[in-house]
């Protein structure tokens, strides 16, 4: 037992910095590999965008490696693709995410890259152009894509206009054409800086070499500007389902997507939460959802539900790919389970499989670099403490099927849950 | 990589063990030598299929079961079915092991095929290649395929054709599984936290007892050289335009592939590390605004296969300027070979890929069953240290012999129009 809690990550060997700038810096030792992980984020992501600009934030954090104050886009590239090292930005919906691996002999060259990266861009027109028309092709391509459809007309219907939920971060076709390099440059020296930045590193290393390179370079960022970490609330409440039909040419299978509103992941139910999830679409195979949809019925290769669980009101959904003529099946069989959910109390056979379920994969997912700096990053971002996984085996065993039935029934409205449906055409009674 | 332990049982399986303590956990492979290449006209899709039956229990582990006991442990479990062989996994904490080892020695034998579950598997597997059948560039790959190989079972997707979906029986199924399912086909991998000598008496307990049978006659029919360039058009509805090429290419036990492989490295840069940016193909089609991305594929396969380049097509451009300027690269590289920059970066890129594949035990396990697959046991192990050895010159002689027209498919997708509507209640 000793060696395991030696082996978790937890405030003993977990290295935390937390710089005068607001930069937290957390470094874990791995040892056992030859590589290392840079891990982060900062409060740039899409809810700071004005809706007929959705997409700005995850263009400007593309575009942060096409050329900076002192590397042209392939400098950037070469420095990192001459050792093997690799980078990549991603604007989400409240954060701009990073995330790097190197040999880890090449730390200082990958946390150069990433400071330049993040504080120097200068986004060069051509590249700006380009980057543009790369978005362009993959939203064309995603708009015949009938599992992407149905995830967006789902939440185009959950989220009202006014929502920042009810906008694509990847922006639509309209936004992305219409961003200019003067916005990337004014959304760039507004939202981004180090005050509420986490930047972890897991690998390799000395922590104190490490926390001692990466105060280096990012210490003397200052922006005094940052504007305040911005909150999302959940919509007002509806009272009704809506359905949702595209037919998508030259299809041969139907893609569902339905949701509804769920907890975030600071919401005092979302473990009872997340348990509820794993027995209606996870655990076993795909949960109830995936016995009766796929094993009992046989009418999909996939089917199955997911909780969000970020930093506001993400969507709990359920999802399944079928043939045309199973469609209203599929949805009546997925409605049914979580009806059951939101009804019924689960057995403790169904309490005590999540409960084993969710503490024994802790193991596993521990298991690799980034595993161990996801979860590092997890517990700093949502503020869960250093010592959440030590803790964790209790937090699961505690919860009870009451409270698994309330968060369920908190959260979980068959009557309320928007449906969409895209795939070839099918006479699904929405008209 | 020190440590690998080899070992035959008298039944013909064989078992190939790695102790690593970097975590408590231990990934067990089983992996059989049969695939898409094994599969007549007409029993297309029946390894894949015989996959998703071997899920569906024994008498001592019942459907469902093992779904529940595995995710009790807080393992993985899963199976795939590729061209050359059909792997089956589950990785789990050190000391829940032992229920993957039981029931991966019980369905090499015991799989029930209920009737009943056949039928209803039908349409799941019907749905999965419907579901592919919805992404373009499926098509495009099923057509150049098709092309390359006309007798090689190399031709056919690996879900098989829906006809032969819709054909094949239960029996048909339950032969295949007997014919091919035996510890002379096999393979056991393990690595992970164990001790090595107690594993392997655990593995003789459990897979010793099973009979031995002969090896399997695979069925497969070698491919005639090509007499010369093919060419492919596929027609979806949608907006992007995509252009494949491909050449055929040596197995991955031959001397050519891991030339080929650095070439690969310094083409498209795909060896695993990054995107390459700084690639030629990335610098010539995507970065000069012809393309919305570029990607290459060499797979380590047991017989010949190809060696293929995908273009996005940006709008507004035609496959036609992306295929000169593939062809024109092609020849820079026939011409002038490669630089001294090029090849250590390949190398360094490759020391960093071996690096980060190795991290997990399931990677590990994987990369061993591949190359039992492959027919080298240590095909992945020397895989670097081998990679070190090529050559500029090297890169030049297979540039010369493989990229050539006369062993060329040349696939393009092109968008058609069609309309949409959207309906709510």
């Amino acid at each position: 037992m000793t060696t395991r809690r030696a082996s978790i990550p937890n405030a003993s060997n977990i290295r935390r910095e937390a710089l005068d700038n607001g930069l937290i810096i957390l470094v874990y030792e791995n040892p056992a590999v030859q590589s290392v992980n840079l891990m982060g984020s900062l409060h740039a992501g899409g809810i700071y965008e004005a809706p007929e600009q959705s997409g700005l934030s995850s263009l400007a954090a593309g575009a942060l490696m096409t050329g900076t104050a002192s590397r042209d886009f392939d400098a950037i590239h070469g420095a990192l693709e001459d050792i093997g090292a690799e980078l990549s930005l991603r604007g989400h919906r409240h954060k701009v995410g990073f995330s790097g691996k190197a040999l880890a002999e090449d730390l200082p060259t990958l946390i150069d890259v990433a400071n330049d990266a993040l504080r120097n861009p200068v986004f060069p027109a051509e590249h700006i152009e380009r980057l543009r028309g790369e978005r362009l092709t993959w939203l064309q391509y995603s708009s015949f894509d009938t599992r992407y459809r149905a995830a967006k007309a789902m939440r185009e219907a959950l989220y009202p206009a006014c929502h920042p939920y009810h906008y694509s971060t990847y922006g639509s076709e309209d936004s992305i054409s219409n961003i200019t390099v003067a916005d990337l440059e004014a959304f760039h020296h507004r939202h981004y800086g180090p005050r509420g930045m986490i930047l972890v590193i897991v690998g390799a290393v000395d922590a104190e070499a490490a926390i001692e390179l990466a105060g280096a370079a990012f210490g003397g960022w200052r922006a005094a500007d940052q504007p305040a970490v911005l909150s999302v609330e959940a919509p007002g409440d509806r009272d009704n389902q809506q359905r949702h039909s595209i037919t998508v040419p030259g299809k041969t299978q139907s893609d569902i997507s339905l949701g509804i509103i769920g907890p975030a992941r600071a919401a005092d139910d979302f473990l009872p939460a997340q348990l509820a999830n794993s027995i209606l679409g996870e655990f076993g195979m795909m949960g109830r959802i995936g016995k009766s949809v796929r094993e009992d019925k046989g009418l999909a290769y996939y089917a199955y539900s997911r909780l969000g669980g970020g930093h506001g009101p993400e969507p709990w959904t359920a999802s399944a790919g079928v043939n045309p003529e199973n469609v209203d099946r599929a949805i009546t069989a997925i409605l049914e389970e979580i009806e059951r959910l939101a009804t019924e109390l689960v057995s403790d056979d169904d309490l005590a499989d999540n409960q084993s379920y969710f503490t024994g994969r802790m193991p596993l997912r521990l298991e690799s670099n980034e595993g161990i700096a996801s979860h590092i990053h997890s517990m700093e971002s949502f503020g869960l403490g250093l010592d959440f996984l030590l803790d964790y085996d209790g937090l699961i065993r505690r919860i009870t099927r009451d409270q698994i039935l309330a968060a369920a029934r908190r959260y979980l409205n068959a009557k309320d849950m928007v449906i969409a449906v895209a795939g070839p055409p099918h006479d699904d009674g929405a008209h | 990589m020190p440590n690998l332990t080899h070992h035959t049982l008298p039944n013909g399986l064989t078992i190939l063990l790695r102790e690593a303590h970097s975590a408590p956990v231990i990934s067990f492979w089983l992996a059989y030598r049969v695939g898409s290449r094994n599969e007549p006209t007409g029993r297309t899709g029946i390894s894949h299929w015989v996959e998703h039956m071997m899920f569906k229990g024994t008498e001592q582990f019942p459907a469902g079961l093992l779904d529940r006991e595995i995710d009790r442990a807080g393992g993985q479990w899963n199976a795939f079915t590729s061209m050359d062989a059909t792997k089956y996994f589950e990785t789990l904490p050190a000391d829940k092991i032992d229920i993957a080892m039981r029931a991966e020695a019980d369905r090499m034998v015991n799989a029930i095929f209920d009737p009943d579950e056949t039928e209803s598997e039908r349409t799941v597997i019907i749905s999965e290649r419907q579901g592919a059948e919805n992404q373009p560039t499926f098509w495009l790959q099923e057509g150049v395929r098709g092309s390359a190989f006309r007798v090689h079972g190399y031709h056919h997707e690996i879900i098989g054709d829906e006809t032969d979906l819709r054909a094949m029986t239960r029996d048909d199924l339950y032969q295949h599984y007997r014919a091919h399912y035996c510890p002379a086909n096999a393979a056991v991998i393990a690595v992970g936290a164990f001790d090595t000598d107690d594993m392997l008496a655990r593995i003789e307990r459990l897979y010793g007892a099973i009979p031995a049978s002969n090896t399997p006659d695979l069925f497969v029919r070698a491919e005639p050289a090509q007499q010369g360039e093919r060419r492919i058009n596929v027609e979806r509805p949608g907006k992007t335009a995509f252009l494949e090429l491909s050449h055929h290419a040596p197995a991955a036990a031959h001397e050519d592939w891991l030339k080929l492989k650095v070439l690969d490295a310094v083409l498209s840069g795909s060896s695993g590390a990054s995107d390459n940016k700084t690639s030629r193909l990335y610098q010539a089609l995507v970065k000069t605004e012809i393309a919305a991305g570029v990607g290459a594929w060499l797979t380590p396969t047991i017989d010949p296969y190809l060696y293929s380049i995908l273009v996005t097509l940006r709008e507004g451009r035609a496959p036609a300027e992306a295929e000169t300027v593939l062809l024109a690269e092609i020849e820079r590289l026939q011409t002038n070979g490669i630089s001294d920059d090029e090849l250590r970066k390949a190398r360094k890129q490759t020391r960093a890929a071996f690096a980060y594949s190795t991290e997990s035990v399931t990677e590990q396990a994987y990369w061993l069953a591949q190359s039992f697959i492959l027919g080298e046991v240590d095909w992945f192990d020397n895989y670097a240290d081998r990679l070190m050895r090529v050559t500029a010159d090297d890169v030049l002689d297979v540039a010369r012999r493989y990229l050539v027209a006369r062993q060329r498919v040349v696939g393009v997708l092109q968008p058609i129009d069609a309309q949409e509507e959207t309906t709510s209640a």
